[in-house]
């Protein structure tokens, strides 16, 4: 067996990896990078569109132009990398393994892992649909690395249930490339995606976008001849009598994306409720020396703040490496995150009450859209530790913070955090 | 007051607040804007209404790649109703491998301005 000895051992080669990775060599640390696919670069080498990079690099880049240059970095800076190659197994010792085809089994012994596997496409909502199974079925993902990368297209004539953006953008990509989009099918009463997304993916062809409904049933047996949607009342039960039947030849389903979490559950690390593991501020999972970034945490809709997470998590990995690793340091003290009125999930999960004189960077989500908003802190006596007004809050956009606690006066015995955020109250209106 | 009529619905997507944005046209044939908050909503407005523009991101066949094909795109907004013909006039090209991402695959397609560029690098198979 192959064995292999690093300081850092980052797991997967997106725009998480890569950004981790390179911040790790520049701590002058011997870094090793493990990508099970034949390239680097991750999800983002499939999403040819543009939207990417504001942030980072001030341009507007389509996804491969993004993450070229950080491959070119991993390069430039000779970090390892291993290709076509599988973690499997991650120990409670933090011993790694993997198979390849050169090497077949290989052992990976390393001071800090950084997971960063990104995310799995759910399936889920399609699973319940009545119906056989026939072929032309896909995931909005898989069909976009159909028609991007493999060059195919899947199908003719499409139907797209749900309107998250990568549904949206393929629901473009398809009928640029001559296909037919005949709808994208939404349960909720609003949009998934970006609304930026709705207009130039969906109003600009005339792609009809059905609110309110779903897919009821699918129809043929070896291929799929068409779906039936039904309109659903408010706890999404359908009602008899709105049936519709659209015939197509292919189904996409856009219905969410999820942490990819088997490794990490397997190493003993807690999950959260939004599915990634649970976090401290410094991005250290609930077993010491594991870290995490990028849509393995939490799903991202924007790469730049993937980057910008993962240098934090490629940084404090190396800091790990460096001062922490291999010495008693007693149990860290913290305070608990809690998600409040219209909070869906927030990252970190807990702060180490060493760091509360450090900016921290809050992200989180909402559950439903809102207007006028008041975003706020509570401490466990409900006292108010930060607030901040905010126009508009929605599913798909996540929100960032980055606070100083302490500056905020939190009390220094503090437990628990509970974020919400509320509609606001008149008088602060008129402060507008 | 003479009577505005809405001839078209812009809904801005400069920033998240998505304002609802009316080009009305009055009897003088002068076309108003109505529903933006700030500047920057009027200005996408009237870009949207007098000629709207898109970046084209697309794929291109190569022979002998790494991988089938290449993401390419213009450098520049092109305007939406020559979409079409720039993606007609793409798919009847083939090039080969190797390429670097900002090479120029075609120059100024269709005349409109534009080159088409690659997205990324790529490597011939060997
Ligand atoms: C379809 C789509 C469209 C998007 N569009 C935009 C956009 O327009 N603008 C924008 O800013 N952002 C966009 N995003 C968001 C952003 O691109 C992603 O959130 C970001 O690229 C995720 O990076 P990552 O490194 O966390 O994950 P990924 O890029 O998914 O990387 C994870 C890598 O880990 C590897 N891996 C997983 N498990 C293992 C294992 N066991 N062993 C070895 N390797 C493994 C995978 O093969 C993969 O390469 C989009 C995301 C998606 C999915
Ligand atoms: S008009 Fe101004 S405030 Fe309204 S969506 Fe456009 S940019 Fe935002």
């Amino acid at each position: 067996m192959n064995k292999y000895k690093v300081d850092v051992v980052v797991i997967g080669s997106g725009a998480a990896g890569l950004a981790s990775a390179v911040e790790a060599k520049k701590a002058e640390l011997s870094v090793l990078i493990i990508e099970r696919d034949h390239e680097l670069g991750g999800i983002t080498l499939q999403c040819i569109h543009n939207g990417f990079g504001l942030k980072e690099f001030e341009e507007e880049l389509t996804g491969p132009e993004y993450i070229q240059r950080f491959i070119n970095e991993v390069k430039e800076l000779k970090i390892p990398y291993l290709l076509d190659t599988m973690v499997f197994e991650i120990n409670k010792d933090k011993y790694l393994y993997a198979v390849n085809k050169q090497e077949g089994l290989i052992e990976v012994e390393a001071k800090a892992i950084i997971l960063a596997m990104g995310c799995r496409e759910r399936t889920r909502g399609a699973i319940n649909i009545p119906g056989f199974r026939p072929s032309g079925i896909y995931t909005a993902g898989q069909a976009q690395r159909f028609v991007n990368i493999e060059g195919y297209l899947p199908g003719n004539t499409f139907v797209i249930l749900g309107s998250g953006d990568i549904g949206m953008i393929m629901a473009r990509r398809l009928t640029w490339e001559g296909c037919k989009v005949k709808a994208v099918v939404e349960i909720l009463p609003y949009v998934s995606g970006l609304l930026r997304n709705q207009v130039q993916c969906l109003e600009d062809y005339e792609i009809p976008l059905i609110t309110n409904y779903t897919v009821t049933k699918i129809h043929g047996r070896d291929r799929i001849k068409g779906v039936t949607i039904s309109k659903v009342d408010r706890n999404f039960d359908r009602i008899v009598g709105s049936e519709k039947f659209i015939e197509c030849d292919t189904l996409l389903l856009s219905v969410g994306l999820i942490p990819e979490n088997e490794l990490t559950l397997q190493a003993g690390v807690e999950l959260s409720k939004n599915g990634g593991p649970v976090v401290d501020n410094n991005l250290e999972t609930s077993v010491e020396g594991i870290f995490a970034c990028g849509n393995v945490l939490q799903v991202h809709d924007l790469v730049d703040l993937v980057t910008a997470e993962a240098k934090r998590t490629g940084k404090v990995a190396a800091e790990y490496v460096k001062s922490r690793y291999d010495k008693e340091i007693k149990a860290r003290e913290t305070i608990k995150l809690v998600s409040g009125d219209n909070v869906n999930y927030v990252k970190p999960d807990l702060i180490n009450k060493n760091d509360l004189s450090n900016d921290i960077i809050f992200t989180f989500r909402v559950s439903y859209p809102d207007r006028r908003v008041l975003i706020q802190f509570k401490d466990e006596e409900n006292s108010i530790i930060y607030k901040r007004k905010k126009i508009y809050v929605i599913p798909s956009e996540m929100v960032e913070l980055s606070i100083n606690l302490e500056k905020q006066g939190i009390k220094p015995d503090c437990k628990t955090i509970t974020v919400e955020v509320i509609p606001r109250p008149e008088v602060l209106i008129e402060e507008d | 007051m003479l009577e505005l009529s809405t001839i078209k619905i812009i809904r801005c997507i400069v920033c998240p607040t998505g304002c609802e944005i009316k080009a009305k046209k009055g009897a003088n044939e002068k076309v108003t804007f109505e529903g933006y908050t700030c500047e920057r909503g009027l200005e996408y407005a009237q870009q949207e209404f007098y000629e709207p523009k898109r970046i084209l991101t697309t794929t291109m066949r190569i022979e002998n790649g790494l991988l089938p094909l290449i993401p390419v795109r213009t450098d520049k907004a092109i305007l939406k109703e020559k979409l079409k013909d720039v993606l007609v006039e793409i798919a009847k090209m083939k090039l080969k491998a190797p390429i670097k991402m900002g090479d120029i695959l075609i120059e100024n397609i269709l005349g409109l301005g534009a080159n088409i560029i690659a997205s990324r690098d790529l490597i011939k198979l060997d």
